[in-house]
């Protein structure tokens, strides 16, 4: 909190971003056009319309560009292993359920390697927020084609195209039972705020897909331009539907995009559930964990 | 500290190991818990996921070893003290966590009630053969701490003595279980909660400002700052500074990994945990932890009968592994005989400290203890 009161007793308006950056390490490791910077500040301004004091705010990472996300907040943040972002999380969130435990991540670390944990968190509704940078490639190792990317695509163990059926992510979260689900791009930066913001509101397991540019390696091996212009194809090949069924969303490769906030619903936490069938069991002998 | 009363059993009970290792972790205050089902371990989780309700624990069975191994280590950093169970397939997937809790320096306890393998090896019968895979199993270099309890009496007291280990140097610790010890069922009695020493996490008094999640004073352990305290600190797998940040250079990981291995080599004193007999004008001396203790009791014993002047040397810590000790008993003793339910592994230890023609190896593959008598006949060439 000591940063934002800070931020606010400056006589200019504060930058949101600023209060939550650890500007001492500054310059970050992303390249010139990638999305994630887009997306921490977009989170930087969900944290702001949620009013947490950042003291109970916790960034779990994994490992990836995206897994670099925990190292740049000014919050208490682990920078994990390889795909282990979520059960991290879940440790920390169950042994202090205070914590708003928010886990950043990208699509190889959390849908490949981290897929039987994703899918097992969503299942018991672990009351924490994943947010899941999606750029189609494995970026910090050198552009390895991934459970996302687009049949077709190039990457650079993929050099003759891909011929794997990727994942439609909102899909595997909604089936899994997700309490939200949203998907948004790096240019939609208004929506993805509010949705994070939402996300991050909601009780049990949220999930928010963004779909960023990589023009490093994904834009560049496929000769699709650069940082801006994969802009502009998000611009101009996203629609924007919020009551789609999440089983027709999966993307193509530079198909279009459909965002949107899919699914809101309310179903017992991991520790909401646990606690009453305890309660039912144990009767006046369990004193409710949490509580 | 004396240990929360709340969680300690006072009282003689007739307990198999896996059951007395769950009374030990309660007792020590261990309050959350991972596990992922595996023979011949499973016993312990069953009973913490029975116990845990009743003093305000968190259990959860997690989706695999990966899963579990990590959350134990989320759940420390939000201050509790955490334990994961597992058995050789299971400690397998746990390594790469183990080198987190290294690297990220967390409290947490590790127990492997050893089977054999590799593989899936023999998932009901007995071995110590995780031994160096506890010493080495994660990448890249450190020093580990692991304890070797001989039976449900020290499964209780070990399991204590690991939470308190993890609790002084921040560092995983292993309870090194076997098959047998884990279901073997004996009298064990735990004492009154004030007769329980129990060590708290040492926390930092640093104002938020200023503080460094890695500067170490002398005992090269920082203090700690747990989740939602208001430090807003990071943390990283990767080789960082005193501030915690990422640092890719050959200095920095100089100074971190002679820190983390210094912090335990320096003290390894203060960790080793041994019980010797007659060791004093031995001829023979032999050296044993865990189960193979108690059956080279019987060995030792037949070789007396002959008139050998056997001692014992019965390690209840196996790493780091007691140095000064066996270099001192090398100066007085002509032979040591090293049964292991394994084909060679701590035996090395022993060997590089004294020679390798003083140290008899007493090798066996697992699957059951050894035959005393094996072990009585490696004494009496060792004596000749």
């Amino acid at each position: 909190m000591r940063q934002a009161e800070a931020c606010a007793a400056e006589a200019v308006a504060p930058n949101p971003v600023e209060c939550l950056v650890r500007s001492d390490r500054m310059p970050h490791i992303w390249c010139p056009g990638c999305g994630i910077g887009t997306t921490v500040n977009c989170f930087a301004r969900a944290l702001e319309r949620c009013g947490y004091p950042l003291d109970q705010v916790a960034v779990v990472s994994g490992i990836g560009c995206t897994g670099r996300v925990a190292g740049y907040v000014r919050v208490d943040s682990f920078h994990t292993t390889h795909g282990r972002a979520i059960p991290f999380a879940t440790g920390l969130k169950l042994a202090n359920p205070k914590l708003k435990v928010v886990v950043y991540s990208g699509d190889g670390d959390l849908a490949a390697i981290g897929g039987n944990h994703l899918i097992h968190a969503a299942r018991r509704n672990i009351d924490i927020t994943v947010f899941c940078v999606n750029n189609f490639t494995y970026a910090m190792t050198g552009g390895q084609v991934g459970p996302t990317t687009p049949e077709g695509a190039i990457a650079s163990t993929s050099p003759y195209g891909n011929s794997e059926p990727p994942f439609n992510l909102p899909f595997l979260a909604d089936s899994c039972g997700a309490v939200y689900v949203a998907r948004w791009t790096a240019f939609h930066v208004r929506q993805l705020a509010k949705s994070m913001a939402e996300a991050m509101e909601k009780k049990g397991f949220s999930f928010v897909e963004i779909i960023t540019p990589c023009p490093t390696l994904y834009e560049r091996r496929n000769r699709l331009g650069d940082g801006l212009d994969m802009m502009r194809f998000f611009k101009e090949n996203s629609v924007i539907d919020h009551k789609a069924d999440t089983r027709t969303v999966g993307i193509g490769f530079q198909g279009q995009i459909v965002c949107g906030n899919f699914v809101n619903r309310d179903r017992p936490t991991f520790i909401e559930a646990q606690n009453e069938q305890l309660k039912k069991a144990l009767g006046s002998r369990f004193v409710p964990y949490g509580e | 500290m004396k240990a929360d009363p709340k969680g300690v059993l006072t009282g003689a009970h007739f307990l198999d190991g896996d059951h007395a290792a769950c009374e030990g972790a309660l007792a020590a205050g261990c309050r959350f818990a991972a596990g992922y089902p595996i023979t011949p371990s499973t016993e312990v989780v069953e009973r913490i996921c029975a116990r845990f309700p009743e003093v305000g624990g968190m259990f959860i069975q997690m989706e695999d070893e990966l899963a579990s191994s990590i959350a134990v280590i989320g759940a420390s950093w939000a201050g509790k003290k955490a334990l994961t169970v597992t058995s050789g397939p299971g400690f397998s997937l746990m390594m790469e966590h183990i080198g987190l809790a290294v690297m990220m320096e967390v409290p947490v306890v590790f127990i492997d009630v050893q089977r054999g393998g590799p593989s899936t090896g023999l998932p009901t019968l007995t071995a110590q053969a995780d031994m160096m895979q506890a010493r080495w199993g994660s990448h890249g270099d450190y020093e580990i701490i692991a304890l070797s309890p001989s039976s449900p009496q020290e499964c209780f007291e070990l399991c204590v003595r690991a939470f308190n280990l993890s609790e002084r140097f921040r560092c995983p610790v292993f309870l090194m279980m076997d098959e047998c010890v884990g279901h073997m069922t004996e009298k064990v009695v735990i004492p009154r909660p004030e007769e329980i020493e129990v060590e708290e996490r040492r926390y930092t008094s640093a104002d938020p400002d200023s503080y460094m999640p890695y500067a170490a004073g002398s005992d090269l352990v920082p203090d700690f700052a747990k989740a939602g305290d208001g430090y807003h600190f990071h943390t990283t797998g990767l080789t960082h500074d005193e501030r915690g940040y990422p640092v890719i250079n050959a200095e920095a990981q100089n100074r971190l990994v002679r820190r983390l291995v210094d912090k335990i080599r320096k003290r390894a004193g203060e960790i080793a945990d041994f019980e010797e007999t007659d060791t004093e004008g031995a001829d023979v001396v032999v050296l044993s932890y865990g189960i193979t203790s108690r059956v080279a009791l019987r060995g030792i014993k037949l070789a007396r009968a002959k008139g050998i002047k056997v001692g014992h040397l019965r390690l209840r810590t196996v790493w780091p592994f007691p140095e000064e000790r066996i270099q001192a008993l090398g100066r007085k003793v002509g032979k040591f005989v090293f049964p292991e339910l394994n084909l060679g592994q701590v035996v090395l230890e022993a060997q590089r400290l004294v020679g390798i023609d003083r140290v008899v190896p007493v090798p066996h593959a697992g699957g059951s203890v050894h035959d005393p008598e094996a072990i009585a006949a490696a004494i009496e060439e060792a004596a000749k």
